[in-house]
């Protein structure tokens, strides 16, 4: 290990303003030489935009970044690699129609003007021998598996001789198992070859596991920093949120009366290009329940809540609601109290370009009181929609803009209103809390428990293990199309299902 | 029996020959749209360039006395024509597919005002290599007179596949065309990267159509050029955007519009449109094979992300 108070990278005092927004307020952040720091904050805490002036996207408005104990001025993400800065973005930055080999070696900064193909291979296959990862440089970047393309992003920086490691929530599409390989490797890394690494996250495993020191950050404030080995989970979290920090354990009422609402039988649907996604999948969801669907994404999940929400034809089986046989048309949705929350709300369940009230009116536009002999009545539409953006706390509070002008937790929150508006009896939920903050989260999460409360029979389709392990009454694990493994909150063991979800441990080629 | 025999070779050696000669503004076009289309643009104004390009070939040619700087002259047309399509798709919020329409009629409405006066004159004509001298069949040596311009072609399209893979600009354009974000991350220049890309592709149009007028069918008439510009897109996504795909897309797209006339040539007469129509139809056919998920494997990145 390296002295252990050496810095590698200093950020001092850094602000950075868009508009009225400001976005970083006097940060600071210290990252030793040969260590893991994590970045920890909720969303829109301005851990992105830090990293961002650190690697010179982003001019600061003041402060100053050092490299090492020198003040660097880093113009542009170039000069932060010719100073041995490397970041790997949340969005790959790989190009999903070239080999890993000519990814790798684009990422090179003077390419010569003919490549020599066979003496690059060379060289790479050589380096590629000390890497913690090693991956085919022939095949297809685009027929990776999620998991190994995050080790290509790594592996590309490493290889480009970084010093300073910069991850953007690297572990957010890896299994608990990939999670784990990877970042363990990139700790071996950091005690044998002295790498520095800045890691982004919102997993608290993930720091208490991995990271030696932690800095949290809270509305682009500087909120705290701590060795991790001095602190506890709580602390962070209250550093985190603040003081309205208060970990309510969600109520779970027991419900009485259980009757079978939601039987899915032997269903199989197709994916765009006519596969087979979903592999004859039964399943059932009585009242008062919550049941988790867990898995990496791009096994199935997405056709599976299509088919239920009607936007994709199955190619088997039948779904049952309340008995009966059900095919997804409107008028099932209304009689049998369905109610569907996709994700992506914005591209799945609304129409960007009209207005709030009239995306909340989608359920029921129709009937009275929104409509009158064919005519739509927009006044009480829009009144209705007043009293939903107050209840659902919607903002900015307009009825009449665009809901495609909204940001992502508050178009959540529009169409949360519509389908939450009023008692589900059967309920699908896929990934609800897919890029919201700390505070949103928990208030889903409430709406959720509270419909499973009042009876309604919930399918919670969704990436994020820990939101399953909270919600969720019963656990299945999705991998490849099937069920492959169930289990209750109780007894689950997060590596087995991460087992699970990964094929067994066999890499699934999303192909 | 044996007379039918005969004719039907007569009329395959006509098919080949006429995959060459037809093929060939082909072949210029779709590697032209395949070059730009790799940097993650569509140029449907390629039509208004070939057009544009055999109506300032011709004129150059005529007047100058130069088949050749009349190819020049129209691959610079379309260089100018590609510049005004990739400046105006710079633009915030500008449709290529609807710049490309529109350079298209103005291109083709440009060519026929300045092209007035090339009706009537003569230019003189590209050279062809006679490689059929040897035998004694017309037919066959007919078919086997090659334009040099097709042989240039011929080695352009290989060319292409090495540049894209081996060299680094090659490995850009493809880098823009697959991720803006991706090439920005690299520090590439993504519009100077899509302009060069395009005023090049304008390049090989242009020649397509220098082609069209200098060789064959040969002169400047308003009837040029029937829709080749346009059914190069189509081709290109028949070749998965490989170049040397293009060339055999373009001797397939050139055999079946040189159906009509052989067919002609050996007497058949009835069916002589409907023959003519084979390319369209095979457009159109090469268009719904192309919506399925197997084909489009090649597509760059930033055009799947329509």
């Amino acid at each position: 290990m390296s002295t252990p108070h050496a810095l590698a990278l200093q950020a001092i005092n850094v602000s950075k303003r868009f508009g009225a927004l400001q976005a970083l307020d006097q940060v600071s952040l210290k990252l030793r030489q040969g260590s893991i720091h994590a970045l920890l904050g909720e969303n829109g805490a301005g851990k992105s935009t830090l990293v961002k002036c650190i690697v010179g996207f982003y001019t600061p408005d003041d402060g100053e970044v050092l490299l090492g104990e020198r003040q660097q001025a880093i113009g542009n993400p170039r000069d932060a690699h010719e100073l041995g800065i490397g970041m790997v973005y949340q969005h790959f930055t790989l190009i999903p129609n070239m080999s890993v080999l000519e990814n790798l070696v684009l990422a090179r900064p003077h390419l010569p003007a003919v490549i020599d193909w066979k003496k690059e291979r060379q060289a790479i296959a050589e380096r590629m021998q000390s890497m913690p990862f090693q991956l085919p440089l022939d095949a297809s970047v685009n027929h990776l598996a999620a998991g190994e393309k995050q080790k290509l992003e790594i592996v590309k920086q490493l290889l480009l001789g970084v010093k300073v490691l910069i991850l953007d929530e690297p572990t957010s599409v890896l299994t608990p198992d990939e999670a784990d390989e990877v970042l363990g490797r990139i700790r071996e890394m950091t005690r044998a070859a002295g790498l520095s690494v800045l890691i982004i996250t919102h997993k608290f495993r993930e720091v208490m596991t991995y990271a030696d020191d932690v800095t949290v950050l809270r509305r682009g404030k500087f909120a705290g920093s701590a060795e991790v080995a001095g602190v506890d989970i709580r602390q962070l979290a209250e550093m985190m949120v603040g003081s309205e920090f208060s970990q309510t354990a969600l109520a779970r009422a027991a419900v009485a009366e259980q009757p079978l609402k939601l039987g899915i039988d032997a269903l199989s649907v197709a994916d765009d290009s006519g596969m087979s996604a979903v592999h004859a999948l039964s399943l059932q969801v009585k009242a008062g329940e919550i049941v988790g669907i867990a898995g990496v994404s791009g096994n199935g999940q997405r056709e599976l809540v299509e088919a239920l929400a009607g936007q994709r034809p199955p190619s088997g089986g039948t779904i049952r609601v309340m008995g009966e046989t059900y095919s997804g048309r409107r008028r099932e949705l209304l009689r049998h109290g369905f109610h569907c929350l996709p994700e992506e709300p914005l591209r799945n369940a609304s129409v960007p370009r009209m207005s709030v009230a009239e995306n909340l009116a989608f359920r029921h536009y129709d009937q009275r009181p929104f409509s009158l002999y064919g005519l739509l009545r927009r006044s009480r539409m829009a009144a209705a929609a007043v009293q939903a953006i107050a209840d659902f706390k919607v903002r900015p509070p307009l009825p009449n803009a665009p809901i495609g002008d909204l940001s992502g937790g508050n178009v959540q929150r529009a169409i949360l209103a519509r389908e939450l508006g009023e008692q589900p009896n059967v309920l699908v939920v896929a990934n609800p809390c897919f890029g919201l903050d700390f505070t949103a989260v928990t208030e889903i999460h409430a709406r959720i428990m509270a419909a499973r409360n009042a009876g309604a029979a919930v399918l919670l389709v969704s990436e994020d293990l820990d939101e399953i392990l909270e919600l969720a009454d019963r656990i299945h694990v999705m991998s490849g199309g099937r069920l492959v493994y169930e289990t209750t909150p109780a007894a689950a063991d997060p590596i087995v299902m991460g087992r699970h979800m990964a094929g067994h441990g066999e890499t699934a080629h999303a192909d | 029996m044996s007379g039918d025999t005969i004719d039907w070779i007569t009329v395959l050696i006509a098919v080949f020959g006429g995959a060459i000669r037809v093929g060939t503004p082909f072949l210029f076009v779709s590697l032209g749209e395949c070059l730009t289309e790799k940097s993650g643009r569509i140029n449907l104004g390629l039509e208004g360039n070939l057009i544009m390009g055999a109506m300032a070939g011709y004129g150059v040619a005529w007047i100058s006395g130069s088949p050749w700087l009349g190819v020049l002259a129209a691959g610079a047309t379309g260089v100018l024509l590609g510049f005004v399509h990739a400046l105006l798709c710079q633009q915030p919020r500008v449709n290529d597919i609807a710049v490309g329409i529109a350079l298209m009629i103005l291109g083709t409405g440009l060519a026929f005002f300045l092209g007035k006066p090339l009706i009537q004159p003569s230019a003189p004509h590209l050279p062809a290599l006679h490689l059929g001298d040897w035998s004694d069949n017309p037919a066959l040596r007919a078919a086997l007179e090659i334009n040099v311009l097709f042989i240039v072609g011929v080695i352009l399209a290989p060319a292409m596949a090495w540049f894209f893979r081996s060299t680094r600009w090659g490995l850009a354009i493809r880098t823009v065309g697959e991720s803006d974000d991706a090439a920005r991350a690299m520090g590439l220049h993504v519009n100077g990267v899509r302009m060069l890309a395009t005023m090049a592709g304008g390049f090989l149009a242009g020649v397509g159509g220098a082609f069209l007028s200098l060789y064959y069918p040969g002169g400047w008439s308003e009837g040029l050029s029937s829709g080749q510009g346009l059914m190069a897109v189509a081709l290109v996504i028949f070749a998965r955007w490989d170049p040397v795909r293009c060339l055999y897309a373009s001797l397939l797209f050139g055999g079946a519009g040189a159906l009509g006339p052989s067919l002609q040539s050996v007497g058949v007469t009835w069916g002589y449109y409907l023959f003519n129509a084979a390319p369209y139809v095979l457009t159109l056919a090469l268009m719904i094979a192309a919506s399925s998920t197997r084909v489009r494997s090649g597509m760059p990145g930033s055009l799947a992300a329509r």
